[in-house]
């Protein structure tokens, strides 16, 4: 086939997203530095806006690069906490040394719980691990010793630190993991994982009958996932003091990971930055208004489902091909080369494709 | 502990079960739709008859049929006006637009009628009970359930094996594009089977809010019930679902039996052992779903 294949280049990277690349870094530092320089409400909320964002770009990794689509997230998120309980209050860990511990720990626990919901396909698959969520849930509901269902409070666990230290090590390890899921869906997606993850998106038969190593890359995507809900869940109860099942182990979790994402547009990187900016934006908006910011989210995310399937990111993309963080390999044929005996058409991604 | 009495109580609510199942597990047969919003539909249902039955004031035997007409009405406009745009090879639309409409569901139903537990009137029912006698007995409600559950299934497998109805819901089944070559408007046919889908769950709704008080967040926990149904009794299979929810219900019922707080935990690892050591489940019908 190299016969066939023009002497293009193949280009990853494009002008937004060297921008891009420099603006990450440039708001990185500036967060960073927010203890020398923010209001406490705001570091606040820059935290909690850095953890839903993480959570979602590790949903969107599954659902929108791998085509796996989980509705029980949240089963990891509680996991994670309740690991945080027993590490920090139990053992007396200290919680920030807890909390990459929570991940490990969730990571384990999915590891099993793989080989349980990966015998369900596609639709079934979602509510298979919904079900998974509820044994955690149920589980840590009847443990007497962890505060069973009423749940326990972490304070007596957070006394080692000083209150401004103690802030700015929550928003620097909420800065890591957001900015951290990004790298890791970006270099994950631009790794040959990426491509193989994507052709199972596009066609599961079709990337096995070509040799992608189906069930290992979806385990892979699964376990990096629980991962990243184990951490987010113990940093998550490092600043909300008090953990109950109810709360850990809420479907919302997960509706607000699925929500961001296919807001701001499923398959990229940029769309649950948006799509997490609205849901802070949305649920500031209408604070006074109890739940109606969720019903309010769950119908734009309806109508972008049926009108704009590829989210916000994706309308704007259509009208300005804008790519701050590009994930796919495009083909670039200088003028100058000939093209192909006879062949007029353009060369497409499927041609020769090789790092 | 009297274990016979234990058993029939859960075969009983297996009934229950089975309700809640053969509409998800219609849907799914005719469409390959996963409603995720299914529980929510079972409980704005029990809302509906709450509604017609106390805020009008109908009386209850006029409120409960027409919420379950309601509800058919529902089910075909949501899936004309909504679930056939996003219907198609890709199942990720579907699974999420009705993930939407369950959180929606859920929290429309918190603002109006507040987080209070309800329930619906029965008339006695609830606990009038059949003596059999060596000190078992049992409701008139969950065996009213049960037949009414057998009633239904059985009206199911008749509609889709006697009916053109039931010939054109197999034939979109089995290959959507032959089927509208054929002249069936598969569009219709989608609309008409979520129409029947939802007066199943109007029914159970009803059945399991005259049972038990309900709130706005009881949907997802009878999505999950339904589901392990469909699952252990094996996919595709109507009298599957029946066999499954009576496994699930009996399993349950030992649980709480041992601890109240285990009850559930009980059904869903049953649910998870038939998954690993039998995951086709007991009566598998459909295969590859």
């Amino acid at each position: 086939m190299s016969v066939n294949a023009p002497s293009g280049r193949i280009v990853r990277a494009t002008r937004a997203s060297r921008f891009g690349g420099l603006a990450a870094i440039v708001i990185v530092a500036a967060l960073a530095a927010m203890p020398w320089w923010g209001e406490r409400s705001a570091m606040r909320t820059v935290t909690e806006f850095l953890y839903i964002l993480a959570l979602a770009q590790l949903w969107n990794l599954m659902a929108g690069f791998g085509g796996l689509v989980s509705i029980g997230q949240q089963g990891f998120l509680g996991i994670g906490g309740y690991v945080l309980v027993l590490l920090a209050l139990k053992l007396g860990v200290d919680p920030f040394l807890a909390v990459p511990l929570c991940g490990v720990a969730a990571a384990l626990v999915a590891c099993p719980t793989a080989a349980v919901v990966f015998r369900l396909r596609g639709a079934y698959f979602a509510v298979g691990t919904w079900v998974v969520s509820e044994v955690f849930r149920l589980t840590f509901a009847n443990i007497i010793w962890l505060g069973a269902g009423t749940g326990t409070s972490l304070t007596s666990a957070m006394t080692g630190h000083g209150a401004w230290k103690r802030e700015a090590i929550t928003l620097w390890m909420a800065v890591a993991m957001g900015a951290g899921s990004i790298a890791l869906v970006y270099l994950l997606l631009r790794s040959r994982m990426g491509l193989a993850l994507t052709a199972i998106r596009d066609s599961e038969v079709a990337s096995r009958s070509l040799g992608v190593g189906v069930p290992r890359i979806k385990f892979i995507v699964y376990v990096l996932s629980a991962f990243g809900c184990g951490m987010v869940g113990a940093l998550v109860y490092v600043t909300k003091l008090r953990i109950s099942p109810d709360a850990a182990f809420d479907i919302n979790w997960t509706a607000v990971m699925i929500f961001a994402v296919v807001i701001g547009g499923i398959g990229t990187i940029e769309g649950p930055i948006i799509g997490c900016l609205i849901y802070f934006l949305l649920r500031d908006a209408l604070a006074d208004y109890g739940a109606w910011y969720l019903i309010a989210l769950g119908a734009l995310a309806v109508i972008a489902m049926v009108k704009a399937p590829r989210g916000i990111w994706g309308l704007v993309q259509a009208r300005y091909d804008l790519r701050f963080f590009p994930v796919q390999r495009r083909i670039v044929v200088a003028p100058a080369v000939p093209l192909p005996r006879g062949g007029r058409g353009r060369p497409t991604a499927d041609s020769e494709i090789r790092r | 502990m009297d274990w016979v009495s234990v058993i029939l109580e859960g075969a009983l609510l297996g009934g229950l079960y089975a309700l809640f199942a053969a509409g998800l597990s219609l849907a799914f047969g005719i469409m390959r739709l996963v409603n995720l919003a299914h529980g929510d539909f079972i409980v704005v249902s029990a809302y509906i008859a709450l509604f017609l039955a106390q805020t009008v004031g109908l009386h209850p035997l006029v409120a409960y049929p027409l919420a379950v007409a309601i509800m058919g009405l529902v089910g075909f406009l949501l899936q004309r006006g909504l679930l056939n745009r996003v219907m198609g090879d890709d199942i990720m639309p579907p699974l999420l637009v009705t993930f939407g409409i369950s959180i929606m569901l859920q929290n429309l139903l918190l603002q109006i009628f507040s987080a209070d537990t309800r329930g619906l009137v029965g008339g006695g029912l609830q606990t009038a009970s059949l003596a059999l006698g060596h000190g078992i007995a049992i409701g008139w409600l969950p065996l009213l359930t049960m037949g009414v559950a057998v009633a239904v299934i059985g009206a199911l497998q008749l509609l889709m094996v006697r009916t053109r109805l039931g010939l054109a819901f197999r034939a979109t089944s089995d290959d959507q594009t032959t089927a509208r070559l054929m002249g069936i408007d598969t569009r219709l046919i989608y609309a008409v089977a979520m129409a029947v889908a939802l007066v199943v769950v109007a029914i159970a709704g009803i059945l399991f809010a005259i049972r038990t008080t309900f709130d706005p967040a009881s949907g997802p926990s009878r999505l999950i019930f339904a589901f392990e149904a469909v699952i252990i009794g094996g996919m595709g299979s109507l009298w599957g679902t029946l066999v499954g929810g009576i496994i699930l219900g009996i399993t349950q019922a030992i649980g709480f039996a041992l601890s109240p707080g285990i009850g559930l935990l009980f059904g869903h690892l049953a649910f998870l052992a038939v998954l690993v050591f039998r995951p086709q489940g007991l009566f598998p019908r459909t295969r590859g779903a």
